[in-house]
């Protein structure tokens, strides 16, 4: 049987086009690669490459036709062994039973004919009539983790985060809380709220305003053998001891050939909280995340709170644990279950939906989780995947969820520019191109310093509207 | 050691009109030298030996192509570590800055491991991955091995945290130069270990030169033995030429440190008779102050000369010891340039330890 070669699209804006010249005759044997015609629109030009080996058997759309459509079966390739007689038979459009559209040509080292260069940047509207494979799987493990039967209790964040820390305390005479006024004071948000009476002053201790000093104490004491827990008042006050995480925590296993390496928790709130202003309203998910050696995780439901401190803590890496101050107050069901752990690297399906997958993390989902629900109200369903981790960062549940929605839109408070949300948006053009109707959109925070003033404020953070407009925009809904 | 006396330990009330900083410099008088047997001389001359040979084997190797990047020399200075080594016990820790191969075969790690991570070969101590500056042996306790100035200062203050913390009468050495006392972190480490009463025996190598900057060219107050004045912290200057000297400073800060009377500073007088790195140009010193230091004041030369003059050790006797010593230097080289690189798969391995299993998986 005869393959097709279709009319391909130059662009995700591009419906039609003019196949301006044939490179090669009926007849010609083409290989992969080779550039068997010219197309054009009224913004490029570009060469058609052959996908497959054959013969070129018939030329079904002669040079010069304009106004041919995206898909248009143009020739027809004849396997080895098949005669002309074969692509004569075939109707042109007919049967189609092995369709594959000519690539177009990949842009190449010099020497190439640059075709590239004419081409428009893409605009937020897909090729009309593209096939997506079969999507495998899709609706997976959605990470049910949820013991069978349990029953749940309403808990904050804060009370969450602070039984993660009391459970493993108890349960690991190495774990220790280190910073600024996390005993005494009882914690600058009352996270550690009642450790020191439970476990003195030699396993919760007040440190001095000293980060770059105290976090360094602390690798020290993890590679003694200690498990640390170092808290910073804010994640924005990490930057003086960023050092120390990164060259000393981060990197001591692979430096050190795996002899030793540093089991170490490093929390705190991270991100805007409120009018707080440019220095201390900073989401450092993707500073973190860009570094091996560390594990980066940014939970959102007081479960997964309890559940992934209780794992960073037994986690024998180092592993950044940003919190939100936001969010502390934010009531959620936990499982009242005895040893609550919820794995590091796993991302959630917070809310099933088929039309459009929403990706976000943290408190990121606040502003997803309520454009989903306004979603739904005007007919359009959300999949809301909760990446919990950001380091190692679960595509494969993104993958998942955008292989059945064919839509993604990414959501995050840190700024855009090398945001989570940029690394998932090319993570899917690698991995699940065919199966995209749409460009990833981010959302992200403004590309600017948090302004102090309300109203700025406001507008430099993400909204649930922006998130809504994006989720329109890539299902072509106004 | 015996000569060791505490003068203002406890921060008495000062009177009028005194100036305050007379009060608290100089809180702990300089021990005079240690009293060494023949058989601490030999083991002083041989350690010092090993560690000169072997840096010069280093240079070689470095200039022959073997060993990139940076190569921090340790000649001149080996008096320092093993002083200080004599002066410790088995469960005490070492950590240092970039300058560490003499520390780390003060500490008894294998110089074919040493000289073989030198060369960025599988038989290194970090399999090749770490090179010249970043090595470890959980076995020794030596815990780096550390590429960034003055970050060893808050690690080895760790270090002390966790022996307080596990109730051990460990000590944790933590050496730095010059340069990297000016550093921040040194001071926030300060602070935390006086505050404390950490066991950390902060050692001030002063080799008169921050890279290519002389100390007084980088330092306000450049009596580093007086650093940790603002924090309570004592310091002792010694001269770090005489391994005898730096044996008894070290039985001294020992002493204090497992008391738990805290932190201590020592701060040695040395000198690197090598350029900072392989690449130095040495513009900033003349060729006479080197040569100067060299004939006078060299660390291996005085006890040599000790041997010979006070104990009767016949110069055969040395040349033997010089000959062991250059067996196994040459042997770590040939090692170093044989063993293969590390396996491409390496490349892979060692970023993240192997997850815990977790209850609810």
């Amino acid at each position: 049987m005869p393959t097709e070669i279709l009319m391909p699209a130059l662009s995700p804006t591009m419906e039609e086009g003019t196949l301006s010249k044939w490179l090669k005759n009926e007849g010609d044997t083409v290989a992969p690669g080779d550039v068997i015609a010219e197309i054009e629109t009224d913004k490029a030009t570009m060469e058609v490459e052959a996908v497959d080996e054959g013969t070129i058997g018939k030329i079904l759309i002669p040079a010069g036709s304009e106004g041919v459509k995206v898909n248009t079966p143009i020739a027809l390739l004849l396997a080895e062994g098949e005669d002309k007689s074969a692509a004569d038979g075939a109707s042109s459009g007919a049967a189609a039973p092995q369709q594959k559209a000519a690539e177009p040509k990949k842009q190449d080292d010099a020497g190439e004919k640059a075709t590239s260069e004419k081409v428009a940047g893409p605009t937020p509207v897909p090729a009309e009539g593209m096939k997506h494979p079969e999507p495998e799987d899709a609706e997976g493990d959605l990470g049910d983790e949820l013991p069978a039967g349990a029953t749940m209790v309403t808990k904050t964040v804060r009370e969450a985060l602070r039984e993660a820390m009391t459970e493993e305390m108890r349960r690991d005479g190495k774990v220790f809380l280190m910073g600024e006024e996390v005993a005494e004071y009882q914690g600058a948000y009352k996270i550690s709220q009642g450790l020191l009476e439970e476990f003195g002053a030699r396993r919760v201790v007040d440190t001095p305003i000293t980060e770059h000093g105290f976090a360094g104490l602390g690798v020290g004491a993890a590679f003694a053998g200690l498990k640390p827990i170092v808290e910073f008042m804010t994640f924005n006050f990490a930057m003086q001891a960023i050092d120390q995480i990164i060259n000393s925590a981060a990197k001591t296993l692979y430096m050190a050939g795996g002899q030793m390496g540093c089991p170490i928790v490093f929390r705190g709130p991270n991100g805007a909280a409120a009018r707080v202003a440019a220095q201390h309203s900073q989401d450092y998910a993707s500073w973190y995340s860009h570094i091996p050696g560390l594990k980066v995780v940014q939970p959102y439901t007081a479960a997964d709170a309890k559940g992934l401190l209780k794992s960073a803590i037994r986690d024998p890496n180092p592993v950044i644990f940003l919190e939100n101050e936001i969010l502390y107050g934010h009531s959620f069901e936990v499982p009242d279950v005895e040893d609550w752990t919820v794995p590091i690297g796993k991302a959630r399906v917070h809310r099933k939906g088929k039309d459009v997958t929403i990706v976000s993390f943290g408190i990121g989902m606040t502003y997803a989780v309520k454009a989903a629900e306004e979603l739904a109200a005007e007919g359009i369903d959300a999949e809301v995947v909760d990446l919990r981790t950001i380091r190692p960062l679960d595509m494969a549940t993104v993958i998942r969820s955008v292989k059945k929605t064919n839509r993604c839109v990414t959501v995050e408070e840190g700024y855009p520019q090398n945001s989570v949300g940029s690394f998932i948006a090319s993570e899917l053009m690698v991995h699940a191109f065919d199966y995209l109707d749409a460009p990833v959109l981010k959302i992200c925070g403004k590309d600017v310093p948090m302004p102090y003033a309300a109203n700025l404020e406001k507008l430099a953070l993400p909204s649930v509207k922006e998130v809504i407009d994006a989720v329109k925009s890539v299902c072509y809904r106004d | 050691m015996a000569s060791a006396k505490q003068k203002k330990p406890d921060g008495a009330p000062l009177s009028d009109g005194e100036p305050s900083i007379v009060k608290t410099m100089g809180m702990v008088e300089t021990p005079a030298p240690a009293e060494f047997t023949k058989e601490q001389e030999l083991q002083a001359y041989r350690d010092m030996l090993l560690i000169r040979r072997f840096e010069e084997k280093a240079g070689q190797l470095y200039g022959m192509g073997f060993i990139g990047g940076f190569c921090h020399l340790y000649i001149g200075q080996e008096a320092v570590v093993v002083g200080m080594q004599m002066a410790l016990k088995d469960g005490d820790q070492i950590v240092t800055g970039y300058r560490d191969h003499g520390h780390m075969l003060a500490t008894g790690m294998e110089a074919r491991g040493v000289m073989a991570e030198l060369t960025g070969r599988r038989g290194g101590y970090s399999k090749g991955k770490g090179g010249s500056m970043h090595m470890f042996s959980k076995e020794k306790n030596f815990f780096g091995g550390h590429g960034i100035v003055g970050a060893q200062v808050p690690i080895g203050t760790g270090l002390a945290f966790a022996n307080r913390y596990n109730g051990t009468d460990s000590i944790a050495v933590t050496y730095f130069g010059d340069g990297a006392a000016n550093q921040g972190q040194v001071y926030e480490s300060f602070n935390m270990a006086s505050l404390w009463k950490l066991p950390v025996v902060y050692v001030i190598e002063n080799n008169r030169y921050a890279m290519g900057t002389a100390v007084n060219r980088a330092s306000a107050e450049t009596e580093f033995s007086h650093r940790g004045l603002s924090f309570k912290i004592p310091g002792i200057k010694v001269d770090g030429m005489d391994v005898r000297a730096v044996k008894a400073a070290g039985d001294l800060a020992a002493e204090h440190c497992r008391s738990g009377a805290g932190p201590i500073i020592l701060e040695m007088a040395t000198y690197r008779y090598r350029g900072h790195s392989m690449s130095d140009p040495a513009k900033y010193r003349t060729r006479d102050e080197v040569q100067k230091m060299r004939s006078e004041s060299d660390p291996i030369e005085q006890v040599r000369r000790r041997l010979i003059e006070s104990f009767g050790v016949s110069e055969d006797d040395l040349k033997t010891v010089d000959k062991d010593v250059r067996d196994i230097v040459a042997d770590s080289a040939d090692f170093a340039q044989n063993d293969p690189e590390p396996d491409v798969s390496e490349l892979w391995t060692d970023i993240y330890a192997a997850d815990v299993p977790q209850a609810a998986e």
